[in-house]
């Protein structure tokens, strides 16, 4: 179980430790100080911001249009002219994915925080307070894992997408629309699994220790309860990213997303799907493209839970 | 215990109304229309189209088909489908033996797979072991379903030609035979399910272990001699299961649910399929009467789920 | 093409000069249906022939199992409540009607006789009814006799609007009597040249009278034959999982010597066109595979693997777009694209002539479509000799530039063209389809070369065809600037589709836009021709309208024909099949063999 107290404190600490600790520095720096002894986690930190640099600032230094279509350049494997080959229209892979890129991470990160934000949230109130608020807090639980996704989808995108566009403009409308959709249906799992810790969390000595002291609920949760329960959280999270970019393409195969010829990763693996025995880097590179996402946002993960982990002394 | 088990059941009730009552609002009002083939087609007068929509109530207020529905459905009468015009309860009925032996399977498969990699993982972090079970995770769930199912059927039933991907309801033959049949054809879609839940299970499995491996109570019981076997099985894995029992509750309803795109990959016969069906089809009993039996089962795997935490972990009560 | 053009083309037909095949194919050209080409034929008196077939087999079964793949399931077995052909092929397999169309527009009879004509008494002279002789000796798969009873039952089934039967239209207008025991007379309320409607093809599966004769009417959806089809057809019924599979097994009283050949027949359904391309092409699975929507790249690797081919059967769909001429902007009255606004840029003429002139059709055929469609541009689909002199100025950017240029529309700073501060830029909508989005692409980059900018929307297929009135992405709505879909034309008498250009048929918020006139466009040209055609009797000469009147939308640029789509079907190299483009794909499942 998360947070029972260690075997001895004073066999894994180091003079450093109890140095800083004893000279007040701020937890934050702490937690900082802590994560960049993690090493992986520090390298995934920069390869992600590489990968959002690329994605930012790729098309305008790519100058390759994603749209032009070539017919007798069609499938072709990478090249000088086309690094990552191109697609059965003769257009540049390299350009589509430096530009579907900025949606794919966006959606992405946004929809993963939004749906652990929620479900921490809701997760944490509901561990912490039993009786009927816990048991309302699980209805609505059980009702959005019950609802059929699609009809709802049609639903709130046929409700809202012209108020949102006309609000925020087509493009940002769009964006928001599919983030709070995407999250909107991820955020129960994560929910149930952090009440489930608070649950055996809060019976704990150390819990209890910041009880008799007179921490109040809020603050047992914040600093006490909640850093010990990020653990499935921070899996959840890494699962969410990619489950995210490829809801997009789902969507946008149900012609609920973006126009089908803005191509996101997830849209780009899709259409190729088909071509996979002629011309695998078209679904190549965009999978590689998740696949070292969630593997960075892992790593990511990782040294933050070691880093704001106060029972491992680093 | 048993009066939270208690209150629990009876607050279920009211808890599956309230959610019946969303769900028909929901789809009520969402888009579609059942009929809409019927609207191009030059044969059918527009007198004909409203005598049909009259006939199944469409176009009476919502509330009212709602309270039609709830005395149908209590009486034991779920309505049929306004497409196939077959009763629903016989078109959940036929698909239910396809959907649980694939789906199922692949659930348990997916157990099979996450709760020893998991472990083994867990007790040796960042081991050569850890490492490629750790990417072949995250390949695992990065990789959506219908990729890695057209992969699967590029190479086993294109290239090698050892597998059947077409997914028959009704093999003919029986015995031995039967079994063979079963098999050969249930391999690719129960692997490509059952990988990509393993894949993610995996992960929270190892995630829940490191988090109990170094606490003082497995110190002590190596300190006592016990042997590592007995001190993760025994000691380490039973507390570690919270998590794991969270998500697998979650899980066991979309067992029943169905893998929608798998399902249409392999053209296998389940709920899924129909589900995907009804919905693009706007077949509102047959919706209604599958997320119905769905948040059923939801509300029913949670409260299982909230029981075993106080079996798993004594120091939860109940209050 | 004149009245005179057609009547010239029929007498060379009938003096041998001008082979039939051709005829029709020249009709089908300008927008017509085979079988309509052919009944005009027909009514000049000039006797369809048989379409060669070759039948091998000497004996009745041993065929073994047929297995086909129909990737969007039937969900129901009884041809008068079918939604869309998946249900009517399912049903096909156990009901027949009395006569089929084949692929070259002639009527083959099934459990007619023979086919009604002048000579043989079968049609009046004042093409007021048809006289059917019905085949003797045919029974229900219970055993029971075919009989005139169960055509007149089916009729009073269908037209009964209590019954909700979906092929009502067909059989309400007119009236059956029983001559005799295998006799019947189809009377029309006004002389019907075209007569080859009730009882024929999709529309004119006979069901028993002693199974369904209680269920007329309001009871009509309880009855248990509705999911256990009892039939005179090729194979009698085994089970039926809806959406799912159908099953059936050889009818060894089948009507028609040493037929069927195959032992069992399974349809399968479910999943999408790419793999059941794959299932008949590569690994064989399954003998044949309906509707190939994919890129004809990918099905030409498919046959490489040499287990299976693509055929290719000519029908009467086009794919086209049309150009909203009205606001689908701004609301009045609660009502967007509203019949009395106007379109900022396509009511201008030039500018749809721009437009007309933007879709590279050539290359949308070769690269997308392949051998599955065939660029076509003004609803003239036909050979390379008949083509107009027009089509040459099918893509051409510049003159698309040199005419917007002409009417007013600058290039702006960013490239896309303005005029009084209003950019051309469109919303360009169709239904969720892989090839329909390729086609977009490729009509987006032609017209971003001209300065004009599209936005591309593709609609969920389900929600785009619905009627549904709350919803503003049905293409009934055309709540967009330009929309994308094929049209079928099945039906030998044209004035069903002639309705759809017609003023009063414009769809609007009064008539909850059920309106078939989708465009919203008006001409009284086209009204007045309208008219004149509903009181015409001469076939020939309304038909010259209806080609008159099919040409009007097109050439004011309304409608922008793109491909002309045929049939695409993946058949197993040892199965032999008889399909059609004008008439269900099973309609001549008792042909189809297999060769070792």
């Amino acid at each position: 179980m998360a947070g029972s107290t260690l075997a001895s404190a004073t066999a894994e600490s180091k003079p450093g430790g109890a140095a800083a600790r004893a000279s007040g520095v701020s937890p934050w720096a702490e937690a900082w100080r802590r994560f960049r002894r993690h090493k992986l986690a520090v390298a995934s930190l920069v390869v992600l911001a590489l990968m959002v640099l690329l994605v930012v600032l790729g098309p305008s230094l790519w100058k390759v249009a994603i749209n032009d279509i070539d017919f007798s350049a069609r499938l072709q494997s990478p090249s000088m002219a086309h690094p990552l080959g191109t697609d059965d229209l003769g257009q540049d892979l390299f350009a589509r994915m430096l530009y579907g890129g900025r949606i794919s991470l966006a959606v992405g990160l946004a929809a993963m925080m939004m749906s652990i934000c929620v479900g921490v949230a809701v997760g944490a109130v509901a561990g912490i307070s039993r009786g009927s608020v816990d048991a309302a807090l699980m209805w609505l639980t059980d009702l959005f894992l019950s609802l059929p996704q699609l009809p709802l989808l049609l639903l709130v995108i046929y409700l809202f997408r012209e108020r949102l566009k006309s609000v925020f403009g087509p493009e940002v409308g769009v964006f928001l629309l599919i983030v709070v959709v995407i999250g909107a249906f991820r955020w129960m799992p994560v929910a149930r699994l952090v009440r489930a810790q608070f649950f055996s969390l809060r019976e704990k000595e150390f819990v209890e220790a910041a009880r008799a002291l007179g921490a109040s609920t809020a603050r047992q949760v914040v600093r006490h309860i909640l850093p010990n329960a990020l653990g499935p959280v921070i899996v959840a999270g890494t699962i969410d990213v990619a489950a995210a970019i490829i809801a997009e393409s789902t969507l946008s195969f149900l012609g609920l997303g973006f126009p089908p010829d803005i191509p996101t990763w997830g849209r780009l693996l899709f259409d190729a799907k088909d071509h996979m025995d002629i011309a695998a880097h078209w679904a190549l590179f965009p999978g590689a493209a998740i696949f070292l996402t969630v593997l960075t946002i892992n790593f990511v993960g990782d040294g933050l839970r070691d880093a704001l982990d106060p029972r491992k002394v680093l | 215990m048993g009066s939270y088990i208690l209150r629990r059941l009876m607050i279920a009730l009211p808890s599956l109304l309230g959610i019946s009552v969303v769900l028909f609002t929901v789809l009520a009002l969402a888009p579609g229309d059942p009929f809409e083939e019927l609207a191009t087609n030059p044969n059918v007068p527009a007198e004909v189209r409203l005598l049909l929509r009259a006939k199944f109530g469409l176009d009476d207020p919502i509330w009212e088909r709602y309270v039609r529905w709830l005395m149908a459905m209590l009486h034991g009468d779920w309505g049929f489908s306004f497409i196939s015009r077959v009763d629903v309860d016989q078109l959940i009925l036929q698909r239910i033996p396809a959907t649980l032996a694939v789906i199922g399977a692949s659930q348990i498969l997916a157990l099979a797979v996450a709760l020893p990699v998991g472990v083994l993982s867990a007790v040796r972090p960042y081991s050569w072991f850890d490492r490629i079970a750790s990417t072949m995770a995250f390949i695992g769930f990065s990789l959506p379903t219908f990729f890695t199912g057209i992969l699967l059927i590029l190479v086993f039933s294109i290239k090698l030609d050892w597998l059947p991907f077409v997914f028959r309801a009704d093999i003919s033959a029986t015995g031995w035979a039967w079994w063979w049949e079963q098999t050969k054809q249930s391999i690719m879609p129960i692997t490509v399910l059952g990988l990509f839940q393993g894949a993610s299970w995996t992960r929270y499995v190892r995630s829940a272990v490191l988090d109990v491996v170094r606490l003082d109570y497995v110190n002590t019981a190596r300190s006592k001699g016990l042997a590592e076997r007995a001190v993760i099985l025994k000691h380490v894995v039973r507390n570690a299961l919270i998590p794991v029992v969270t998500l697998v509750a979650l899980q066991m309803p979309a067992v029943f649910g169905g893998a929608i795109v798998t399902e249409q990959i392999f053209r296998i016969p389940g709920i899924g399929s129909l589900l995907i069906d009804a919905i693009l089809r706007n077949d509102t009993p047959v919706i209604m009467a599958v997320t119905f039996v769905f948040s059923c089962l939801v509300i029913l795997f949670n409260l299982i789920a909230d029981l075993l935490y106080g079996w798993l972990d004594p120091r939860i009560s109940y209050r | 093409m004149q009245e005179r053009e057609i009547h010239a083309l029929i007498e060379q037909v009938r003096s041998g000069e001008l082979p039939r095949r051709a005829f029709i194919q020249r009709l089908v050209g300008v927008g017509l249906s085979a079988p309509m080409a052919s009944m005009l034929l027909m009514h000049h008196g000039i006797a369809q022939t048989q379409q060669a077939f070759s039948y091998k087999p000497t004996k009745r079964g041993g065929g073994g199992a047929l297995r086909v793949l129909w990737w969007q399931g039937a969900t129901l077995l009884q041809p008068h409540f079918a939604n869309g052909t998946k249900d009517q092929e399912g049903s096909r397999i156990f009901y027949e009607p009395l006569a089929c169309w084949d692929t070259e527009g002639n009527l083959v009879p099934i459990l007619a006789a023979e086919i009604p004509s002048r000579e043989n008494g079968g049609l009046s002279a004042d093409g007021r009814s048809v006289t059917w002789k019905l085949k003797r000796g045919v029974n229900w798969h219970d055993g029971q006799a075919f009989t005139a009873d169960d055509c007149v039952f089916t009729w009073e089934y269908a037209k009964d609007p209590a019954t909700a039967a979906v092929t009502n239209g067909v059989y309400k207008d007119v009236k059956v009597d029983k001559i005799d025991s295998h006799t019947i007379k189809v009377t029309f309320n006004k002389p019907t040249p075209f007569w080859a409607t009730a009882f024929v093809a999709a529309e004119g599966m006979v069901i028993p009278k002693h199974l369904f004769g209680p269920y007329i009417g309001g009871k009509s959806r309880d009855a248990p034959n509705n999911l256990k089809p009892v039939g005179t057809g090729p194979y009698k019924f085994v089970d039926f999982k809806p959406g799912d599979m159908v099953r059936g097994e050889i009818n060894t009283n089948y009507h028609m010597p040493n037929r069927p050949h195959f032992d069992s027949i399974e349809m399968k359904g479910g999943g999408d066109a790419t793999s059941a391309a794959r299932a008949v092409l590569q690994t064989g699975e399954y003998d044949y595979a309906w509707n190939l929507q994919v890129e004809d790249e990918v099905l030409r690797r498919m046959e490489d693997s040499g287990k299976g081919q693509v055929f290719i059967v000519p029908s009467g769909d086009i794919e086209f777009i049309q150009l909203n001429p009205t606001d689908p902007v701004t609301e009045i009255d609660g009502e967007r694209s509203h019949p009395k606004s106007k379109h900022f840029a396509f009511s201008d003429p030039a500018v749809r002539e721009a437009m007309s002139l933007l879709a590279d059709r050539k290359s949308i055929q070769e690269f997308i479509y392949g051998r599955t469609g065939i660029a076509t541009s003004n609803f003239l689909n036909n050979p390379p000799r008949y083509r107009s002199p027009n089509t040459k100025l099918d893509f051409n950017i510049d003159r698309a530039n040199q005419l917007l240029e002409a009417a007013g529309w600058k290039k702006a700073a960013d490239g896309i063209r303005e005029k009084a501060g209003k950019k051309l830029r469109f919303v360009y909508q169709t239904s969720v389809n892989s090839l329909r989005q390729k086609e977009q692409a490729v009509v987006k980059q032609g017209c971003q070369k001209a300065g004009i900018d599209l936005e591309l929307k593709s609609v969920t297929a389900s929600v785009f065809f619905s009627s549904d009135v709350a919803n503003p992405d049905t293409y009934g709505k055309f709540y967009a600037d330009m929309q994308m879909y094929t049209t079928t034309m099945t039906q030998p008498d044209p004035e069903r589709f002639m309705d759809q250009y017609t003023s009063w048929e414009v769809a609007s918020k009064a008539n909850k836009w059920q309106g078939r006139n989708i465009t919203r466009w008006t001409s009284e040209e086209y009204d007045k021709l309208f008219h004149q055609a509903e009181a015409e009797l001469d076939p020939v000469k309304r038909t010259a309208m209806f080609i008159a009147m099919n040409d009007l939308p097109v050439k004011a640029n309304i409608v922008l024909p793109l491909i002309s789509r045929p049939r695409v079907r993946g058949v197993s190299l040892k199965l032999t099949t008889q399909l059609t483009g004008w008439d269900l794909d099973l309609s001549m499942l008792f042909n189809w063999f297999r060769s070792a």
